[in-house]
């Protein structure tokens, strides 16, 4: 699949692991800067469904196996209902982040933004890679050079 | 006033893009066009100083929804059929719709009002608690994880459910372990 373009291999191979790294910041940043889970596993997924468009499905699955995507994609849901269960064992309300730091509240809050954000991130980058490999793997009925 | 002209210029396009994807035959170029819809909208919440928002629509409408649509009609057709009916009857529904739509504009607080219902309720509880409870600068992430959390547990599970969704009809899993069965037997 695509095996003459150079130049938007070249610029892929390049573009990936600054688009990770972008996710990342968007992920854990989000605090202080527009972002958050949501966005960030959208980047994240981006980048590999750019692999994958570029280099063909089969590279992308190497990469990113489906049966980790679908795992991935149920595990951020836990992460964060698993953050409210874990704060109703320290005997608060569900989601109540103060749980995680009594004696000083204010960072018992951000420990709790931090988890619930990234189990977001992880289900969002789980669902969207997951979509994009159930797209992709079906028959395409058009060719490359029909485009 | 810059504003107001950026606003006139940024719907203006955002109405003609629409009308072009209506009509445009090509389904190719009516994906890319809606990729310019969403950049355009980004950038309306970008005036609105909604950049957390807007972030999101550049990302999911522009990013993603366009790459999905695109492999949506390489699945299908590049091409619309022609309608064969008249037009007259959705015609008709699109314009009470919409009708009643701007009608129901007309009881609605102003754009950016500060005394609507919105922003009084636990708005102000919110902006003020950000920084003293919770100690995060960006208040939406505040309100989005910690004051709302419950919500965006319900969210992140609805993201989840409609992955599921869109596996179960496409993946053909089932299809496959039919197969593999068969090719056992």
């Amino acid at each position: 699949m695509m095996h003459h373009h150079l130049i938007l291999r070249v610029v892929t191979k390049m573009l990936v692991g600054t688009i990770i790294l972008f996710a990342f910041y968007v992920q854990f940043h989000g605090d202080f800067s527009p972002g958050g889970g949501f966005q960030a596993g959208v980047i994240m997924a981006v980048a590999f469904i750019l692999y994958g468009i570029v280099f063909g499905l089969n590279k992308a699955e190497e990469v990113f196996p489906p049966w980790l995507v679908h795992k991935l994609a149920a595990f951020g849901v836990l992460v964060y209902a698993g953050t409210g269960v874990v704060s109703l064992l320290l005997g608060y309300n569900f989601l109540d982040y103060n749980a995680f730091n009594p004696g000083h509240p204010s960072h018992g809050q951000h420990w709790g933004i931090f988890a619930v954000e990234l189990g977001v991130g992880i289900t969002v980058t789980g669902v969207m890679v997951a979509i994009y490999y159930a797209f992709a793997g079906r028959p395409p009925p058009i060719n490359d050079e029909d485009w | 006033m810059v504003e107001t002209i950026i606003n006139i210029i940024l719907f203006t396009m955002l109405v003609l893009t629409a009308l072009a994807i209506v009509r445009i035959d090509s389904l190719f170029a009516a994906v890319m066009l809606s990729g310019v819809f969403s950049l355009l909208s980004a950038l309306l919440f970008v005036t609105l100083d909604a950049v957390d928002v807007a972030f999101t629509e550049a990302a999911v409408g522009a990013g993603i929804s366009t790459v999905l649509m695109l492999m949506t009609i390489a699945l299908t057709s590049r091409t619309q059929k022609k309608a064969t009916r008249s037009g007259m009857v959705p015609f008709v529904v699109v314009a009470v719709t919409g009708g009643a739509l701007f009608y129901g504009t007309l009881d609605m607080p102003n754009l950016g009002d500060p005394n609507a219902p919105a922003q009084l309720h636990v708005a102000p509880e919110y902006l003020a608690g950000s920084i003293k409870d919770i100690d995060v600068p960006n208040v939406v992430t505040s309100v989005l994880a910690s004051y709302r959390g419950y919500d965006t547990l319900g969210e992140t599970a609805v993201v989840f459910t409609a992955g599921i969704g869109v596996l179960l009809l496409l993946s053909g899993l089932g299809r496959r372990r039919r197969k593999d069965e068969e090719g056992d037997a």
